[in-house]
């Protein structure tokens, strides 16, 4: 990355522009259907944060694009464009399940450390073969990983209709509920727990919203993510790799290791979103418990300029827009379930692909201003960062 | 929000003092999308006509994923829409759970059964239709050939696949059936390019005549049926005016029924709870005869037909039900 911008205006000015400039066309394309804008975003507004309910299955969506962010930011490092997170997830899901359904677990701890095993080693075994397709063989990984994401989609519907079934359920291709003991600790439970409530009939929605421990999970992963890229040596290979193959190279890294490594990784981290999604919410397996969270990880890692803490604040953007979407669409009847699929797309157009379009001026802009001590740009440009945040620079 | 609320306590104060007569009735359509050229959009014709007829109103919205579903069934209880309908067999465990803490509310499921006491199922038994239509595939065949094309890969589809084989092989024994499914994700309900492509395939291994399941998939399997001039069996609404003259019958799935009763009993707090089968004593399920093709059916398929339908009505020939074990003895 360039250091023309100081590193404020480069993690939180630009992606604000960015969805400003997103929001106004969103409004704008809002009201070329008859609706107010303003109406429409403070609903949004409303409906992802303006109550417990609402912040809990924002939280919950987040949960779902931190990791599957996380995961594919991680092999964004190593310069490898994973879009298989979909597949990656799926699998997740196929291997909590497995976990959960043939072992009697005395307590949600160990059936969520079982689950979590399963859950990343599916994922990261999902990753492994377009990875080793990539290292050894040349094959591009963006090829590779879509086409593993039908391939996991026609194993899910293998399974679930005709292997994992329950017999006599009407035909819905899901497995069995797993049992109680393994219902991992969620919101409610906390209500209950420091008499906020949840205990009687008739419940408040925020009782039985899916936001779940995982989301301090996904925290944990993110921190987790961080000391591994920028705090061991696993971590610099990897970045280095991704800067350059040939210097990787020239320094002894082994391009197939790190390929590898950096592919089991990513397709771990988006494995374990079935944690959230999966043990979490559904407590059972559906056939699709994605949900197109996968691909939604790739906007995410790109907003989120592939830092955890990026990561983190791209999540919840998203799971504003997913948990404000369906508020909107419920409350105001012309604004369709496609039209939100508008406005999210507009967000991921303008953050991710027309970046530079605001990153360029912007650049310009802050070089402009620093003309009048021409004698030495680039310490100037040095002493602009604060040296807590330069050590997590990429 | 607040205004929201007052609405709430409102209706909240009117369903205890009035009982639930007098609300809106409410309607959850599915992950397909209202569009979906099957069963979503039968459902949100229903609930259009109810609207046509009777100048109501009706809360409507539509899911966008999994995790909306318990969250929007409460907000339409709590907003005192009553009935709820919901669509599809994916809401039924959902709906187990959020059934308990509305007693007040009616709610209303299609294609699944949930056993609450302020819940209606209803459930169709399109194994039956499906044997119908198999019946008149086989008799209108000259190849000795038939062939179904699915939707997406899911029980519900092959409990059509099954029904239908059973009534070819009903009519003559030794009969092929060829099933094919388009796909394996919600796609496959959507892609009338692949759905012709099957049936060009089919057709070149002797069917002359193809059942389509498969949503907007079907309108490529009549298409390509048309083109080389072989018989093609629509489904769920009747397709038969697609290309009149050469789409045999239709296998129709009365959704829209479903959900226009639905809210008519529900508007007159007449809604009876329990599980309804909509099969084809009482027209939930049946085969289309309308004037584009009534050429097309021979009398002899019209007598064979009333028999088998009074034959299944005395339980004296059962379609087994794929449902019921994953399994089919037909194929």
């Amino acid at each position: 990355m360039n250091d023309a911008l100081p590193k404020w205006a480069d993690i939180a000015l630009i992606p604000l522009l960015n969805l400003t400039l997103a929001l106004i066309v969103s409004g704008l394309v809002v009201g070329f259907i008859g609706e107010d804008p303003f109406e429409v975003l403070s609903l949004l507004i409303e409906g992802a944060v303006g109550s417990a309910d609402g912040w809990s299955y924002t939280l919950y969506y987040a949960t779902n694009f931190i990791f599957t962010g996380l995961g594919v930011a991680v092999a964004f490092h190593a310069r490898l464009f994973n879009i298989g997170g979909e597949g990656q997830a799926m699998l997740g899901g196929l291997g909590v399940a497995l976990a959960l359904l043939y072992v009697p677990w005395p307590h949600w701890s160990l059936a969520l450390l079982a689950a979590m095993t399963g859950a990343a080693l599916f994922g990261a075994a999902w990753a492994a073969i377009p990875a080793w397709l990539q290292a050894r063989r040349g094959s591009h990984i963006v090829i590779t990983t879509i086409m593993f994401n039908f391939i996991a989609s026609a194993l899910m519907v293998y399974l679930l209709s005709r292997v994992l079934l329950v017999p006599g359920a009407g035909g819905s291709p899901e497995t069995a509920r797993f049992a109680a003991a393994t219902n991992l600790p969620a919101i409610g439970d906390l209500y209950a727990l420091m008499g906020w409530g949840c205990v009687e009939r008739p419940i408040a929605s925020v009782c039985r919203a899916p936001l779940n421990i995982a989301f301090l999970l996904a925290l944990l992963a993110g921190f987790a993510v961080w000391a591994l890229l920028w705090r061991t040596r696993l971590g610099y290979e990897i970045r280095a790799f991704g800067h350059s193959e040939p210097a990787a190279l020239y320094a002894g890294i082994s391009p197939t290791k790190i390929i590898m490594v950096a592919m089991l990784i990513s397709g771990g981290l988006c494995g374990l979103m079935a944690i959230n999604a999966v043990m979490g919410e559904a407590e059972r397996l559906v056939i699709d418990p994605v949900q197109g969270a996968g691909f939604v990880g790739i906007a995410v890692a790109l907003m989120g300029r592939s830092h955890p803490i990026g990561i983190c604040l791209a999540a919840l953007l998203f799971g504003m827009l997913y948990q404000g979407g369906g508020y909107v669409e419920f409350d105001i009847p012309a604004i369709s379930r496609e039209m939100i699929l508008v406005i999210q797309a507009l967000v991921i157009l303008f953050t991710g692909a027309l970046d530079n379009m605001v990153r360029a001026p912007m650049e310009a802009l802050f070089l402009n201003r620093r003309r009048p001590e021409p004698a030495l740009p680039t310490s100037a440009t040095r002493s602009d960062g604060d040296p807590k945040e330069r050590k997590v620079e990429p | 929000m607040t205004i929201f609320k007052t609405l709430m306590g409102a209706s909240a104060a009117l369903a205890l003092g009035a009982g639930a007569a007098l609300a809106d009735p409410g309607l959850i359509i599915d992950l397909g999308g209202k569009f979906d050229k099957s069963f979503n959009e039968s459902a949100f014709n229903g609930a259009q006509r109810w609207v046509e007829e009777t100048g109501g109103e009706y809360y409507e919205t539509e899911l966008a994923n999994e995790a909306q579903r318990e969250q929007t069934m409460r907000r339409m209880a709590e907003r005192g829409a009553n009935p709820v309908v919901v669509l599809g067999f994916a809401n039924a465990s959902t709906l187990d759970a959020v059934a308990p803490d509305y007693p007040d509310t009616d709610f209303v499921i299609v294609d699944s059964v949930v056993e609450q006491p302020n819940v209606k199922s209803i459930v169709f038994s399109e194994h039956e239709g499906s044997y119908l239509v198999g019946m008149m595939a086989a008799m209108a065949s000259e190849t000795g050939t038939v062939s179904f094309i699915g939707g997406m890969d899911v029980p519900l589809i092959s409990k059509f696949a099954c029904g239908y084989a059973q009534g070819a092989k009903a009519v003559s024994p030794d009969i092929d059936v060829i099933v094919n499914m388009t796909g394996t994700t919600p796609t496959a309900w959507n892609d009338p390019v692949k759905g012709a492509e099957l049936t060009r395939s089919q057709i070149s291994q002797g069917s002359d005549v193809v059942y389509a399941a498969a949503g907007g998939t079907g309108i490529g399997v009549l298409q390509a049926a048309a083109d080389a001039d072989i018989l093609s069996i629509g489904v769920d609404s009747n397709q038969n005016y697609l290309h009149p003259g050469e789409v045999l019958t239709s296998m129709v799935k009365r959704v829209d029924n479903a959900v226009y009763d639905a809210f008519t009993a529900g508007e007159a707090g007449e809604l009876e709870t329990g599980v309804e089968v909509l099969g084809l004593e009482n027209e939930g399920v049946g085969v289309a005869v309308d004037e584009n093709n009534q050429e097309l059916v021979t009398e002899e398929m019209t007598a064979a037909i009333d028999e088998a339908k009074a034959q299944i009505a005395s339980g004296e020939v059962e379609v087994h039900d794929y449902l019921s074990d994953n399994n089919c003895p037909a194929y």
